[in-house]
């Protein structure tokens, strides 16, 4: 890996690090919506400099898109701080976040390298996939020749929980439509502060 | 209401329908570029929610209706399942793209109809879906208030 790219790498992992924690820290949930937009954004950047493209355009659309302003319409129904916690320093927890983190560390020194011909997912069905994919559908993009050909049973599967998502959210809250049956109810808001 | 985002508004309407271009962009550019349904229908349903957050729900309810995004949601499912039992009673296999239509062995016309079918049933899915999440958030809360901006 190139100089450049390293830096773009760290310049990056950066910002989301400060981002996390400036998400941790602050208390406007208007402030905290956004700021988890900016990370997807920043992280959506980084999935570039990995060559994800894919992944990378999802990560955009889903997490800056649709989440922020999904996230936006739940805090118009919620008040607009979080809660002042208590502060205490717990030694138990701290002491397990250390430790999974270490392990979690220790582990990615067994991970492949970043491009490496020769690991499992570049070697054994990926190689396939791209050796074969001209040939069984004609699609020049491989992501989605796979997605939609090849596994095309997970994307229906996929296609099925999305819908049953929105169909469950619908049955919980409503359709939406009551909005204007019922006109405005400022009543009904208790337990918001402004 | 006295119209003091009317920036905000003029912005938006110029800017919403460059998104659902867009989001058609990607979707039938899905095969040559990254993106397809799953993104295209999130991108769609971006445009339709900034357009509800800006003009007010009831506006955007009465543009794309509740019952009508959750009928899309279902028609693309049935869609995508549909493509598969075409396959089957071409005698193929479940999404055996290649039975879809006759030809030449080696051709591709098939695989390219069933994944531009099924590409279709993913957006229209995820852009219903979508709406139809934002509009049970969003159908609780009348109108934006103007501290909330």
């Amino acid at each position: 890996m190139d100089i450049g790219l390293a830096l773009v790498n760290v310049a990056l992992l950066a910002m989301l690090f400060v981002i996390a924690v400036a998400i941790i820290r602050i208390k406007s949930l208007f402030a905290i919506v956004m700021l988890a937009g900016a990370y997807s954004l920043v992280s959506a950047t980084w999935f570039v400099a990995l060559d994800a493209v894919d992944v990378a355009f999802t990560e955009a659309a889903v997490g800056a898109g649709i989440s922020t302003t999904l996230m936006l319409g739940a805090m118009l129904l919620t008040s607009r701080t979080a809660k002042q916690e208590r502060r205490l320093v717990d030694l138990a927890t701290l002491g397990i976040c250390v430790v999974t983190g270490a392990v979690l560390i220790y582990a990615t020194i067994d991970l492949p390298a970043l491009g490496d011909v020769s690991s499992p997912a570049n070697a054994h069905v990926g190689a396939e996939y791209l050796a074969r994919v001209e040939a069984d559908t004609g699609v020049p993009n491989v992501v989605t020749a796979v997605l939609a050909s090849y596994r095309g049973f997970d994307t229906l599967g996929e296609t099925g929980v999305i819908f049953a998502a929105g169909i469950a959210v619908a049955l919980l809250l409503g359709f939406g439509e009551r909005s204007l049956s019922s006109g405005r109810r400022s009543g009904k808001r208790g337990g918001r502060s402004s | 209401m006295t119209d003091h985002h009317v920036i905000l508004r003029v912005i938006s309407k110029m800017l919403i329908p460059v998104v659902v271009v867009y989001a058609f962009y990607v979707q039938f550019h899905g095969d040559y570029g990254p993106g397809g349904g799953f993104q295209a229908g999130v991108i769609l349903a971006v445009a339709m929610i900034l357009f509800a957050l800006i003009f007010g729900i009831r506006e955007a309810l009465a543009a794309v209706p509740a019952a009508f995004a959750r009928g899309v949601a279902g028609t693309g499912l049935l869609l995508y399942a549909g493509v598969g039992l075409w396959a089957v009673f071409n005698g193929g296999d479940y999404l055996d793209y290649d039975y879809l239509v006759e030809e030449e062995p080696g051709g591709h016309a098939g695989q390219h109809l069933g994944i531009l079918l099924i590409e279709l049933g993913v957006l229209f899915t995820v852009a219903g879906s979508m709406l139809t999440i934002f509009y049970a958030f969003a159908g609780r809360v009348v109108e934006i208030r103007d501290e909330d901006w």
